[in-house]
């Protein structure tokens, strides 16, 4: 019983298929180790104590029953902006910590009717607005390779909890890198799916045209089970795409031989970090031993990303964060005096600085007289960086490269300057704008801290990056690392 | 008021008739108890999404086609960003840059019985609001969502219309098209179909627009000649006293008859529009634009021109019979009943029936007399049985107790009489009883005739033919 939380995802599926443990303990065991750390990493806004056990419990009597799916009485946690019925779903935000959702959002529900068992709901930056957690309304979570360090964001506590081995598997969204950028600071694999591959009804949106849901696991062939079974078409999201899931899983072993590689050369500027960039060459001679070519690709407009994720992304996010207005769920001031002041106070109060920053932003780009100058600018070049890709992958099956410029940093360290803490999605944000697949899979370790590898592929190339990731984790055991104290 | 030009254009809102509303599966149906006909959607709800009715689209493309507008095979969705109560996500789903429908018009018929053709810029789909609720709420202010996310079509005129009269037949022509297309009731007490009316005034001649006033939300054919015709006025004694038109958004207040200030446009919204991520361009193929029109039904001028040719109607009636799409198939049911009496058929619908229903305020669906008892009637004064007088009376007791036309005419014995002998024995009657009238008459009194005729008819209790009676008499009176 003991290992069970160094046990990957798939093997502890297996395990309760063969019943050599039961749901029940496996469940209490994920619950005693996430209130162990709930002081120092501070993970979860939402622990589900009761509602856990009592579905482990539901678990084991399908399986003693020979019933039950894929992830059958298999612990996960939720990041805490996709909507759990009956169970707070706060965003990281003052604005809904009184929130319960009254459904489940498709994610959920997909999941649990897979079989898996939800533990709690993560910690995160407020409405995913953050590349370190520290802008969350429940505090900052802790990078448990180094407490005084940032796990990375927004999804930095799923990110924190896999890592720490609370949980097999959690669920999170990336809309310019929070899925991959915390994955890569806390030495876990994350995949970002193509956009429209996994619905996103119930996850509350920051901005609509990028956001997607996905996973954070500790081994690719996990990231796949889990995502096979929460991909798919769903009729409740216009942008979710009628592609056939294939079994990622299934797909996992087949051979690499031949993979055509691009090595981007905008991915290594002079922001990477020496250190950083020496992990990810060497991680680039695996992929040669393992019989792929490695070709140099340029995609010139690349470097455009950042820009443009700062004007779109704000611009949505200023309309989509305008139903919280007070009235009808959320926050509410006390004693407003007219709706004007209902409508201020409740979003003053409510509000953290970071999300008033982008609302702000996002206003003032879409405001009359300046909408073209930065919003539909911003759109024409997210076209010409999504081209630049097409024209890639035309040539390479993947690229790869970093997926941040260097390991985690300091909590505080960037708080004082947003456009440096912005500046850590510089590797990801590409991938958001053009839609693509990407994973982030831990390649080695820079001064006892982890380092991420980012592999980008076409459009509905799920099980290929998954492959490339298994592949990879096949030859090294990085991913097999855990924090001191973790163990 | 001389000297001056009116122009005018409108807004309509029409809301489409379908069964769920325009981005979730709520129902539309009018009158719930407030907020049961609201899901998570309609109230805005963290997380949720919009899936757009397919049903509302087909409706869109419907009207374009029957104004021959031009169908965009690529159209989008924005949002309209602005907070208020009644808007639960903080921005209305509309269409902005990309309508569905452009560049269409429609023909109508001016006073004078000439045509003008009326454009139509654009129309487009939207989600409504919700509405604000204050009454038996002291101190609060209610919300019911029930009408949010009903699918609009937003009908966008040119400023083509003249005058008052011009915009009311205007609006009148869209609300027979919609409704004979089928896709909205037309109920303005209900706001299925209202309009906002943008007026200026200009000098006559002159090129340049005046400045105009937006007057909101206007919902019936009345108030909206009524509060045009104020708004031209105020308009044009502003500027005759020296004084500027600013643009602005102004209310009707019917029981007042005036147009007030609500907002003037340095007050007016930043919308913020742009393309809402959460929907996908509505992209149309040609093949679906040739379903929808195939499945066009026959439109209010094809109908008209119709009843004119194979009637032999004039314009007006045909215009008059073809306004509603009720009307024109209650006609249709009387003229297959006595196809060789269209002409009088058609006389008797737009007479002695319209007056029927409009003294009782009646749709022509709840007519009192069905087409088929109003054919009858017309059937017996074909074949002479009674006279068009007699029907009339005939028509009020069947209007008043829902009785064919021929149990009328045998109750109370009003078949016509047209034995000769039996005219003739009243004639000789009348002028046996009136010897000074028959002497005057005879002395060149012309006029008197017609007091031998009504002396006649008195006594038969107009039963007489008076085709019969009027050649019978001049025998008898030698002339």
């Amino acid at each position: 019983m003991t290992d069970l939380h160094t046990s990957t995802l798939t093997e502890l599926a297996a395990g309760l298929r063969a019943r050599r443990f039961s749901s029940v303990e496996l469940v209490r065991a994920c619950l005693d180790r996430i209130e162990a750390s709930q002081g120092t990493l501070n993970a979860f806004i939402s622990v589900t104590r009761d509602s856990a056990l009592r579905e482990a419990a539901a678990a084991d009597a399908a399986l003693a029953a020979g019933g039950g799916g894929p992830l059958t009485g298999v612990p996960i946690a939720h990041k805490d902006l996709f909507c759990t019925q009956g169970v707070r779903t706060s965003c990281g935000s003052r604005m809904l910590d009184n929130f319960v959702s009254p459904y489940d959002a498709t994610v959920v529900a997909r999941l649990k009717a897979a079989g898996a068992v939800m533990v709690g709901k993560t910690n995160m930056d407020e409405f995913a607005m953050g590349s370190s957690n520290e802008t969350s309304y429940y505090g900052p979570v802790r990078n448990p390779w180094d407490t005084s360090l940032v796990p990375g964001g927004s999804s930095g506590g799923s990110a924190a909890a896999v890592a720490a081995r609370l949980v097999p598997a959690a669920t999170a969204t990336d809309t310019g890198g929070s899925i991959r950028q915390p994955a890569a600071l806390c030495g876990i694999t994350g995949i970002k799916p193509t956009y429209g591959r996994v619905s996103r009804y119930g996850m509350v949106a920051f901005a609509s045209s990028l956001d997607q849901g996905g996973v954070l696991a500790t081994t690719a062939a996990d990231a796949a089970l889990v995502l096979r079974e929460m991909a798919g078409f769903d009729v409740n999201d216009s942008t979710s795409v009628d592609v056939p899931v294939p079994d990622y899983v299934a797909a996992l072993e087949q051979p690499l031989g031949g993979l055509k590689v691009g090595v981007l050369k905008e991915f290594f500027d002079k922001g990477l970090d020496p250190k950083n960039e020496e992990r990810v060459r060497e991680s680039l001679r695996v992929y040669e031993r393992l019989g792929a070519t490695l070709t140099e690709v340029s995609l010139p407009n690349l470097p455009l990303s950042v820009p443009v994720y700062y004007v779109v992304a704000p611009a949505e996010c200023s309309s989509n964060l305008a139903r919280f207005d007070g009235v009808r769920f959320g926050h509410r001031c006390e004693n407003p005096r007219d709706l004007q002041d209902l409508y201020r106070r409740s979003r003053a109060e409510g509000f953290g600085a970071e999300v008033k920053r982008r609302i702000m932003t996002g206003t003032y780009v879409l405001s009359a007289g300046y909408y073209d100058a930065y919003y539909l600018k911003a759109q024409r070049v997210r076209q010409l960086i999504n081209a630049d890709f097409v024209r890639a992958f035309q040539s390479v099956d993947v690229l790869i490269g970093p997926t941040t410029p260097t390991p985690a940093f300091a909590l505080g360290a960037k708080t004082a300057d947003p456009v440096t803490m912005y500046l850590n999605d510089i590797y990801t944000i590409g991938a958001n704008l053009a839609g693509l697949p990407a994973v982030s899979l831990p390649c080695g370790f820079v001064d006892g801290l982890p380092v991420g590898l980012q592999i980008v592929g076409p459009h509905f190339s799920e099980a290929r990056v998954l492959q490339a990731a298994h592949a990879y984790q096949r030859a090294t055991d990085w991913h097999a690392r855990v924090p001191r104290g973790y163990a | 008021m001389s000297g001056w030009e009116t122009v005018i254009g409108l807004e309509i809102h029409a809301q489409l008739a379908t069964k769920s509303k325009i981005f979730s599966g709520s129902a539309t149906a009018y009158g719930a108890p407030p907020n049961a006909q609201a899901n998570l959607v309609d109230l805005g709800y963290p997380g949720v999404l919009p899936v757009l009715n397919a049903e509302a689209v087909r409706m869109a493309v419907k009207f374009g086609l029957a104004m021959g507008a031009r169908i965009a095979t690529h159209s989008v969705f924005a949002r309209k960003n602005y907070f208020y109560p009644d808007l639960p996500k903080g921005y209305q789903i509309s269409q902005y840059e990309l309508p569905i429908v452009a560049h269409g018009s429609l023909e109508i018929l001016l006073e004078d019985g000439s045509a003008k053709r009326i454009g139509v810029t654009r129309a487009h789909l939207e989600e409504d609001a919700g509405k604000s609720l204050h009454e038996g709420l002291p101190g609060f202010t209610g919300i019911d969502l029930n009408r949010a996310g009903t699918p609009l079509l937003e009908i966008v005129s040119e400023p083509d219309m003249r005058s008052a009269k011009e915009a009311v037949a205007y609006m009148k022509k869209v609300h027979t098209l919609v409704r004979y297309l089928e896709i909205c009731d037309g109920n303005m007490q209900e706001g299925s179909f209202r309009c906002d009316a943008n007026v200026s005034v200009r000098k006559a001649g002159a090129e340049k627009f005046g400045t105009r006033a937006e007057i909101k939300n206007i919902n019936s054919f009345r108030f909206v000649e009524r509060a045009i015709n104020y708004e031209v006025e105020r308009q044009i004694e502003l500027i005759e006293s020296g004084g500027k038109v600013v643009q602005e958004t102004r209310l009707y207040d019917p029981d007042k008859g005036e147009t007030r200030s609500m907002r003037s446009k340095e007050e007016a919204n930043d919308y913020r529009y742009f393309p809402d991520p959460d929907l996908l361009p509505v992209e149309l193929d040609a093949a679906f634009i040739d379903e929808v029109r195939k499945s066009l039904p026959e439109l209010p001028d094809q109908k008209a021109s119709r009843f004119a040719r194979d009637y032999g109607l004039s314009a007006y009636d045909a215009g008059v019979l073809t306004a509603s799409r009720e009307l024109s198939v209650y006609y249709e049911d009387v003229v297959r009943a006595v196809p060789h009496e269209a002409k009088l058929s058609a006389n008797w619908v737009n007479g002695e029936l319209a007056a029927a229903l409009n003294k009782e305020n009646l749709e022509i669906t709840a007519s009192r007399v069905p087409a088929e008892r109003l054919a009858g009637l017309v059937a017996r004064i074909s074949d002479q049985t009674i006279s068009g007088k007699i029907a009339k009376e005939v028509f009020e007791s069947m209007w008043a107790d829902g009785a064919s036309a021929d149990q009328v005419i045998e109750s109370k014995g009003l078949r016509q009489i047209t034995d000769t002998s039996a005219i003739e024995k009243v004639i000789d009657d009348v002028l046996a009883k009136n010897p000074g009238q028959l002497a005057d008459y005879r002395s060149g009194k012309d006029k008197l005739f017609g007091f031998f005729v009504g002396q006649v008819m008195k006594a038969t209790g107009g039963k007489a033919n008076p085709a019969q009676l009027n050649q019978l008499l001049k025998k008898k009176l030698g002339s």
